[in-house]
């Protein structure tokens, strides 16, 4: 018995594998981008994240008898310009509708939500698959919404506290086709859309205070079968790593109760991180009638040509087109592209890095990448944190290029710099961390070396060539790694032969 | 000189002028008449007694200083709909019977701005929806003219107010006739603009998309008057238009020589009480000796105008009224059990049955698979009824017909059959629908109960049905009379407190 | 057409009307007779109309990105049944 046990646990294993192999997931994600604006969607009070509650919530947000609520043209215009970011069709008249229900979040006991006619229509995100190639996944829709208040269910005598700070906070809520068939691709449309939002400057993208946040809907049906099977809606995805366990698992458990015999009930359901699974909704058992229709405090929105081309006029270059630039124009390969644009203000910091590193661009991108991201990352700071300006980076890498510092002095001085010692002029100059590129002081030096390591020598010119790099670390300790490094290679060469 | 109290706007406005009496003297005179004769009518729902004092003080001030307007110390009240900073705004309702606005309407600050002194805030049907403000948490409103008579609704403790002269002039709103029907039955001018005329914000919403706020007079000059304070665009309200706003008291006595008059063959066919028919027919020949042309013209949806205000109504309301959750303001149950027994029981208890019944049609026409039968339809058929008026404006300027089917009906008559009560706004309701400015003006009497004529104009033609009221008004005083019992003669002055 | 009770209980909950028990048979009668007169529209053939959106046909105006409102917590929760830290309390809510 002890015996068969391990094999027909990895035959169990296997045969789940291979049964897996015969369903596909059916993923589409509705992303709601919280759009950076000042003030709230239909009214003048701050989106400032973090103030005491309700303290942010005006006589509007509030719902408060007789107000009414004025569409905010900055949310507007950012609504367009991710339209056309994603080749998007931008609804020359649209019209916002009241979705009704009642919850303590929702002040109004409706939220105004775009709902037959939106902003947005029919656009398209082009994404990076892990086996290679690329994918475009479709948009549905995109459309503008008010954002809902908080229930904090601190114990407040067994009641819940509401704090509508938030509510009235402008939503950009994006639909994508289900076009996506694994977590990992969804999380990777996830992340292209939460890098191209910030390209757009459209939303801050954090997603710990909820600025980015994902609902995602999935089902599974047997592959070749062309009907979808029936999905459940997952809410709650605040980062990409639950928007992956949690499909994950919604996946597994469609497979299951199907494998069993059953069917998937269509339903909202909740992740729970804690415990990594997702259960029913209590708030969501009952099948809710929302009672949609055209908001007639508010008027239709219609967007002339000139409008559209105005935001036209304010599109940065985008992730795509930033990405096949830096390849062409810098020589940089597809991975490090890839990289150096995953953020715009990394982007930009490389290319003012490039800028004062003298044409340096390689070993720019390398420093980027290695020692500046490594740092920042150490630190938990952000780009525009980095104690290491763009400006300071090209100049310590200039230093490098002309022969001024070795790179291993370089990572000395770049750690100084982090430090706040200054520029890396200002450092090597202080320290005196210039390197030693005068030939007869380094002759000097590994005539030293070698004279003090005899039975080395020796056993390098009867062919033990290993010993070479113990000679060069040998004469770089001497110099305190100041000589130059190629020099001291080739004159050691000439002195050993 | 008249008495002061049954003075008009524009007489006491001279008065103040002449310095002939102070804003002071007048603000104790009326408050020292409604609380004399209100326990009759039960028109008011707050007096504001001490703060009307004050107000008058700061417009004498104001007047000495010479910074005087033409309503600067006039008394006036406001419908207890518009939200009125400090003081409670019931709506009429046990919902907002706690309920003490945090801010101005924009109504109330316009007037403020202009210097009139509020004196209170007037009676009314619970949340607008009534014809005979029989619906208040604050009991019926009487009829002066006949206190076991309805006033007429839902703005009949304004209507009623004005009549018994407790009040030179007051603020009404008019969603569906409640406005004109009541100054109709009370014997007063009273009159609903084109719809975003004006200011909607914090008039407390009972049907967005037909509700105007507008005055009831004791004449059409009066009207010009407080309309003219009244009026224009509020960029706090998206369905305010901005269009100029003309000085409607310098139209008014413009000759009608030539002025085409249509009279709607629908308006006076079956349902309607001859003994009222005659008497606009009477008013209708006035005009055609003031030089008016009349002919007959037809609005052949005529009969669909009720139907339809009752889906497009109730849809609105019923979502307007959802904030009314008992969390935030207003009235909350007492020990809810649970979040559900908190809504249901705060609204359940806080509203009554017209507003309950109201809310369940509207919630029944919005709901899951009945929208596109009742609620578009009704949007569709506000197209026709709007398209009729279009056509008759091609060959008219203005329309003539009833008012109101009938006079001032014995209180209780309709309670019990809404479908009956609704009809009284029969005539009133398409010039909502179609978003026409529409006025009311006495034209005689039957059985000593006033009787009313309704104009109707082509959008922003205010002046235009000013100036044909006014000149009707200065060959006949309908107008003039004051309902028996409240005309006590010459008091002085500063009698009162 | 004619609600029954199961009708009327049904839209008040959607409504979150609590209803008396004896109030039932009149809304169903009422809300029945409302439902029928409104049943006239049915007689218009209105397949090419377009619904009225603004009997102007006026457009959404747009209002400047600006904070215009300060904090008035303090008054607006003057009025609020009840509050507790700032918060709006309300039976336990269950997500």
């Amino acid at each position: 018995m002890n015996v068969c046990r391990p094999d027909s646990m990895s035959l169990r294993k296997l045969w789940v594998k291979v049964t897996r192999m015969d369903w596909e997931p059916v993923i589409g994600l509705e992303i709601h981008v919280q759009l950076a604006t000042r003030s709230k969607i239909f009214s003048g009070a701050s989106t400032a994240y973090g103030a005491p509650p309700n303290t942010q919530a005006c006589a509007v947000d509030l719902g408060l008898p007789g107000v009414l609520p004025v569409l905010n043209e900055a949310a507007v215009r950012m609504a367009v310009k991710f339209g056309l970011a994603v080749q998007a069709r931008i609804a020359p008249r649209s019209v916002f509708a009241r979705k009704n229900y009642f919850y303590p979040d929702l002040p109004k006991g409706y939220q105004i939500s775009q709902y037959e006619l939106p902003v947005v229509e029919g656009g398209r995100l082009e994404i990076s698959l892990e086996e290679g190639g690329s994918k475009l996944i479709g948009i549905t829709r995109a459309h503008l919404e008010e954002d809902a208040g908080k229930s904090l269910h601190e114990d407040f005598h067994g009641l819940s506290g509401i704090d509508l700070n938030r509510a009235g906070t402008p939503l950009l809520e994006v639909v994508s086709e289900p076009d996506l068939r694994s977590a990992r691709e969804a999380v990777a449309y996830m992340k292209k859309l939460h890098t191209l939002v910030r390209y757009l400057e459209i939303c801050d993208g954090n997603m710990q205070e909820g600025s980015f946040r994902c609902d995602a809907n999935v089902s599974v049906r047997r592959r070749g079968q062309h009907e979808l099977g029936t999905r459940t809606e997952i809410k709650n995805l605040n980062s990409f790593r639950f928007v992956e366990r949690a499909i994950n698992y919604e996946i597994e458990r469609q497979i299951d109760i199907l494998e069993g015999g059953g069917s998937v009930v269509q339903e909202t359901r909740l992740y729970d991180a804690a415990r990594d699974e997702t259960r029913p909704m209590r708030s969501k058992e009952e099948a809710l009638d929302y009672r949609y229709f055209p908001d007639p405090d508010l008027l239709p929105l219609v967007l002339e040509e000139d409008f559209i081309a105005a935001v036209r006029a304010t599109l940065p270059e985008l992730p795509d087109e930033k990405r096949e630039r830096f390849i062409y124009e810098f020589g940089l390969s597809p991975y490090e592209a890839e990289v150096l644009t995953a953020s715009r203000e990394l982007a930009d910091y490389f290319e003012a890095a490039e800028r004062a590193s003298d044409g340096e661009t390689k070993l720019t991108a390398h420093w980027v990448m290695g020692d500046l991201l490594g740092a920042l990352n150490k630190a938990g700071l952000e780009i525009a944190d980095s104690p290491v300006t763009a400006e300071m980076l090209g100049g310590l890498i200039r230093r490098i290029g002309d022969n001024t510092i070795s790179g291993k002095i370089a990572k000395q001085v770049f750690e100084a710099m982090w430090q706040g010692e200054g520029d890396a002029d200002a450092i090597i100059e202080r320290r005196g961390l210039k390197q030693v590129t005068d030939s007869a002081a380094i002759e000097k030096v590994i005539d030293e070396v070698l004279a003090a390591h005899p039975a080395q020598v020796e056993q390098y010119r009867a062919g033990k060539d290993k010993l070479f790099g113990f000679f060069v670390g040998q004469v770089m300790k001497a110099t305190q790694g100041k000589a130059n490094p190629a020099q001291v290679n080739a004159l050691l060469k000439k002195k050993l032969t | 000189m008249t008495d002061l109290h049954r003075a008009s706007l524009t007489q006491l406005s001279a008065a103040l002028a002449a310095g002939e009496c102070s804003s002071v003297e007048l603000t104790r005179l009326f408050l020292g008449r409604i609380q004399r004769l209100d326990d009759r009518l039960n028109s008011f729902i707050s007096v504001c007694a001490e703060q009307a004092l004050d107000e008058a003080h700061a417009a004498d001030r104001r007047r000495a200083a010479g910074e005087a307007g033409p309503l600067t110390g006039i008394p006036l009240a406001h419908k207890d709909i518009f939200c009125t900073d400090g003081v409670r705004t019931s709506c009429g309702s046990r919902m907002l019977d706690n309920f003490v606005a945090p801010y101005d309407a924009t109504v109330v600050s316009r007037l403020k701005a202009a210097g009139a002194v509020m004196l209170g805030k007037t009676n009314m049907d619970e949340f607008a929806m009534g014809s005979s403000n029989e619906t208040s948490y604050y009991g019926a409103v009487r009829n002066p003219w006949d206190p076991a008579r309805v006033p007429g609704g839902s703005s009949g403790g304004s209507a009623a107010a004005v009549a018994a002269r407790l009040v030179p002039a007051a603020t009404g709103t008019d969603t569906g006739g409640s406005i004109r029907q009541p100054a109709a039955l009370c014997g007063l001018t009273g009159l609903k603009p084109t719809y975003g005329r004006v200011s909607r914000y914090g008039m407390i919403a009972f049907a967005s998309s037909l509700d105007q706020g507008g005055p009831l007079c004791q004449s059409a000059a009066d009207a010009a008057l407080l309309l003219q304070a009244m009026a224009g665009f509020d960029e706090r309200d998206s369905t305010s238009i901005d269009h100029p706003v003309p000085d409607y008291s310098a139209m008014l006595d413009a000759p009608l020589s030539g002025l085409k008059i249509g009279l709607p063959r629908e308006y006076f066919g079956a349902g309607l009480d001859p003994a009222v028919g005659e008497r606009v027919d009477q008013a209708v020949r006035v005009y055609e000796t003031l030089g008016a042309r009349v002919r007959e013209i037809s609005l052949p949806n005529t009969t669909l105008a009720v139907p339809t205000y009752y889906v497009v109504a109730p849809a609105e309301c019923s979502s307007n009224l959802s904030r009314y959750d008992g969390v935030r303001f207003g009235y909350r149950c007492e020990d809810p059990e649970d979040l559900m027994d908190l809504y249901k029981r705060s609204r359940g208890e806080g509203f009554g049955a017209e507003v309950k019944r109201r809310i369940m049609v509207g919630t029944y026409v919005l709901s899951a698979g009945y929208y596109d039968a009742y609620y578009l339809k009704a949007q569709k058929l506000r197209q026709l009824i709007s398209d009729d008026f279009r056509r008759a404006f091609e060959t008219v300027d203005l329309i003539a017909g009833p008012t109101s089917p009938s006079v001032a009906f014995p209180l209780g008559a309709r309670l019990e059959d809404p479908i009956q009560m609704y009809l009284s706004d029969i005539y009133t309701i398409a010039a909502n629908l179609a978003g026409l400015p529409a006025l009311s003006l006495p034209c005689g009497f039957v059985d000593g109960l006033p009787v009313g004529l309704q104009l109707i104009g082509d959008y922003f033609t205010e002046d235009r049905l000013l100036n044909a009221a006014h000149r009707y008004q200065q060959e006949t005083d309908w107008h003039e009379r004051v309902p028996p019992g409240f005309d006590e003669s010459s008091q002085a002055v500063g009698e009162g407190d | 057409m004619s609600l029954t009770r199961s009708d009327v209980e049904k839209i008040a909950h959607l409504a979150r009307l609590a209803l008396r028990e004896e109030d039932i048979p009149g809304y169903a009668r009422t809300l029945t007779a409302i439902l029928d007169m409104v049943a006239q529209m049915n007689a218009v053939d209105t397949r090419d109309v377009t619904p009225m959106a603004h009997p102007l046909d006026a457009v959404q105006r747009l209002r400047p990105d600006e904070v215009t409102e300060t904090d008035q917590r303090e008054r607006f929760q003057a009025i609020a049944p009840q509050v507790e830290a700032g918060l709006y309390l309300v039976p336990r809510v269950i997500e």
